[in-house]
């Protein structure tokens, strides 16, 4: 019965991943893009759990989810710091 | 570093160790003997070269008194999370959100000097919904941006208060 | 035990649920962060929390441990998050990003 339950959160989280993925494809500009990635990449970590918990291997995915969110801040840091001052940084649809 | 009191770094360089150990136990999980010592070594490096980055300036008798009232702190602070966030759930899901939300940039000075202290209240402010820290200046001048007026006239004042209780400011 | 799990669970998919929505309707940059950065914190909490419950039903010591370890991020990203959200606004106020704003008066001091 549990299993069931995390079935239909696990689709739930990937409809929403697909949501926040139009905003990182669409966004005008490049830290709008920064921010559906910085969306996908938290929901990542909970649906790693999930997955973890529907094959019976907690112990092995919640390392992974653990290691994953670190990831995902720090490339969350490095890339805003690289886009400081950037040309790509202003709205797409007003420059010249 | 050498401009420390010896005292000082060992207590801190001991803190860090100690941080350090308790999450390495609990992220490798096994108790033999070659993983706790794998573990104290590497542990041992670590803080040995960077004891002074975690805690930068420390001080010891009022350390024990601070982190009791940050941890006294801390429940109430989920508690405003929570209010903050079914405020913005509802700012989101209203019909029209672009009428109801109305975004702008505020300032206040503070008067918290310490420099964990301003760290404290620009991440409390930047947890609560409605309200980011935009910049804190080291003279205590904080810009944040907030989402509509309400959420941002009354919170980050109790909240500096509570911070500047936690501090002793 | 098995209701409260679910429970939490709703809960923090309702609170991702009111992250996506909002960046996808919010008008502009800063106000798109509102929801990215919090709304997806809450919702982490929640999730991992009541995933932690239902680790914790067997109780074993390397169900606490995983437990543990689930906690673990969550404490985690509370600490990242707020960096993260400023690491980005930062980067769009050096960029000189003019905010969305109903009326003209951009800058409402306070004292």
């Amino acid at each position: 019965m549990m299993d069931t339950v995390f079935y239909i959160s696990s689709i739930i989280i990937c409809i929403l991943m697909a949501l926040s993925l139009y905003r990182a494809v669409v966004g005008p500009t490049v830290l709008d893009r920064l921010i559906g990635v910085n969306a996908i990449g938290s929901k990542t970590t909970a649906l790693l759990i999930l997955i973890g918990l529907l094959y019976h291997r907690v112990d092995m995915f919640v390392d992974i989810a653990l290691a994953y969110a670190m990831l995902n801040f720090i490339a969350v840091l490095a890339a805003s710091r690289y886009f400081q001052k950037r040309k790509g940084l202003y709205d797409e649809g007003v420059r010249k | 570093m050498a401009n420390l009191k010896p005292n000082k770094s060992k207590i801190s360089f001991l803190i860090t160790f100690v941080i350090l150990f308790v999450i390495w136990i609990i992220l490798s999980g096994k108790f033999d003997l070659f993983h706790i010592s794998l573990g104290l070594i590497s542990c041992f490096l670590v803080s040995y070269f960077s004891w002074d980055h975690l805690l930068p300036d420390l001080d010891v008798r009022t350390l024990p008194g601070v982190w009791i009232r940050f941890i006294r702190y801390i429940p109430w602070l989920l508690y405003q999370i929570l209010v903050a966030n079914i405020h913005l759930l509802y700012l989101v899901f209203h019909p029209r959100t672009q009428e109801v939300i109305d975004p702008r940039i505020m300032r206040f000075n503070t008067r918290l000097k310490d420099g964990m202290a301003l760290v404290t209240l620009a991440n409390s402010i930047t947890l609560t919904p409605g309200t980011i820290t935009i910049y804190i200046s080291v003279f205590g001048e904080v810009t944040f941006h907030v989402i509509d007026i309400q959420s941002g006239k009354t919170l980050p004042f109790i909240m500096e208060a509570k911070v500047a209780e936690i501090f002793k400011e | 035990m098995n209701i409260i799990v679910i429970l939490l669970m709703v809960l923090g998919l309702i609170f991702f649920t009111g992250g996506a929505v909002g960046i996808i309707r919010m008008p502009d940059f800063y106000s798109r962060l509102h929801p990215a950065g919090k709304l997806d914190t809450m919702g982490v909490f929640m999730i991992m929390t009541s995933l932690s419950l239902y680790t914790l039903q067997e109780f074993t010591f390397s169900a606490l441990l995983t437990a543990v370890k689930i906690m673990l991020i969550v404490v985690f990203v509370f600490i990242t998050s707020p960096t993260a959200t400023h690491a980005i606004v930062d980067a769009g106020v050096r960029a000189g990003m003019v905010p969305w704003t109903k009326d003209e008066t951009r800058e409402h001091i306070l004292e």
